[in-house]
């Protein structure tokens, strides 16, 4: 099997430059690549693109990178919870594109699968329509919208063996299968790293064929942003 | 008048065995803890979960399961898990029965602003214009007027629109009331203590009364 095996996420990142266009998998905090994050912070490349469907936390997640300012323009659903960001945006710093969610999920999915547009109802009537074909199919209104497709998908998975095939974890998945096929090199790292063979091929969400790189990653945090509990 | 759990409670009633239901944040969210435990229903968080549970107890809170709050959950047995990009086909394909949601504003066309104030930071829409664009049945949980008595059910929404023609069911602290197909709101009941004369007058858009309103039980 071809091995796709990297040391590590300073080796996996190498060749990401200033002004390149990015997707990074997650939502909110939830299935964030935290080791590629951390290797961009060290790497200190500026003018990036990122699509991910949030913007992190003032000092986690995408939010380290905006505090270093190595963030051009995100292209997000929802963005709140980010002091950092909110002072770029209003400065003019940042600029931001926002996407309703199935939306930002559809033009990724259709990225890499090879749709170059779809019609979608979302956003129909709202200033997310402005400049965009509106057609009617079938007594309803309807957006056109177009693929996303990145130089560089940055994803995270549970489990994933040497030639790339991906498990997710409980509501982790999100938007990384999708990133995974629309990324022209996709990084993956994963919690556990295994040998080709021990993954049953019934259980894999995302093929290897989408994925460039993998490595095992280290000390992830997963830090949860709303711990709400029941108490007994 | 109906506090925010009076609100969940009246919604709660419009459930039915056997439904697939998104819950907004919010009002909607405590929806969930008045469903009659004798209804089958399934609760779907568009991060990639069919099967909420409750909240977790200490022991079992997992950084891999939140709903679309981001606060931490568990699952039902029978749960599924899936995309982002399966989740919104699944709601913009028609399949999720019930969709309820917040609202800034709803006009008697049933419009829906929710997402945004100019002027104010702007945060995003997330997922709600995919709900509300595709969602065949839609409750709104709302206050009737704002904090300044200005009142939040128009003829036209001031606020920028979320989704058109929309919202069929909305309930109030005031009221519930029907979003008329040729546009209108119909009374329906209204809130213990409360008087038709007072949801008149809280009411901007055209208000439909016919016959008897009855006070909401709960």
């Amino acid at each position: 099997m071809i091995n796709k095996v990297v040391a590590h996420a300073d080796e996996a990142v190498y060749d990401i430059q200033d002004n390149a266009v990015l997707m990074l998998g997650g939502f909110g905090l939830s299935g964030i690549p935290e080791n590629c994050i951390n290797a961009l912070l060290r790497k200190g490349i500026k003018g990036l693109t990122c699509i991910s469907n949030n913007a992190g936390v003032d000092d986690f997640g995408i939010g380290l990178l905006l505090k270093t300012r190595q963030v051009k323009k995100m292209i997000s659903s929802y963005v709140g919870e980010n002091a950092e960001f909110e002072r770029q945006l209003l400065s003019g710093e940042l600029e931001v594109d926002l996407i309703p969610q199935g939306t930002l999920a559809e033009r990724i999915r259709a990225g890499g699968a090879g749709i170059p547009a779809f019609f979608t109802p979302a956003g129909y009537g709202t200033e997310v329509a402005e400049g965009k074909e509106v057609r009617e199919f079938y007594g309803k209104m309807y957006l056109l919208e177009h693929w996303l497709r990145a130089d560089f998908a940055l994803v995270k998975a549970w489990k994933g063996d040497t030639t790339g095939n991906l498990i997710y974890r409980g509501t982790s998945r999100n938007f990384n299968p999708m990133m995974a096929a629309a990324g022209k090199i996709t990084i993956a790292e994963v919690e556990e790293l295994v040998p080709v063979g021990e993954l049953d091929p019934n259980h894999i969400h995302t093929p290897g064929i989408y994925v460039q790189r993998i490595f095992q990653g280290k000390d992830y945090e997963k830090r949860i942003e709303q711990k709400t509990i029941t108490k007994i | 008048m109906l506090d925010k759990v009076g609100i969940a409670k009246r919604i709660a009633q419009e459930v039915k065995d056997g439904m697939y239901i998104n819950l907004g944040i919010g009002i909607p969210t405590l929806v969930a803890n008045y469903i009659p435990p004798s209804l089958n229903v399934v609760l779907q968080s568009e991060n990639g979960l069919l099967g909420i549970g409750p909240f977790p107890t200490e022991n079992k809170v997992d950084a891999d399961l939140i709903n679309a709050g981001k606060q931490t959950i568990t699952m039902m047995p029978g749960s599924a898990l899936f995309s982002s990009a399966e989740s919104f086909a699944m709601i913009r394909g028609g399949h999720v029965d019930l969709t309820i949601l917040g609202a800034m504003e709803v006009s008697e066309q049933g419009d829906i602003s929710n997402w945004k104030v100019p002027g104010k930071m702007v945060k995003g829409m997330g997922g709600a214009m995919d709900l509300v664009a595709s969602a065949e049945n839609i409750i709104v949980a709302m206050q009737h007027c704002s904090k300044d008595g200005a009142s939040k059910l128009l003829k036209k929404c001031t606020l920028p629109i979320t989704g058109l023609n929309c919202v069929k069911k909305i309930v109030t602290d005031l009221a519930v009331l029907d979003v008329l197909p040729g546009g209108g709101f119909k009374l329906l009941e209204r809130a213990p203590g409360v008087t038709v004369e007072q949801i008149k007058n809280a009411t901007d858009g055209k208000l439909i009364i016919d016959g008897d309103v009855p006070e909401i039980g709960i």
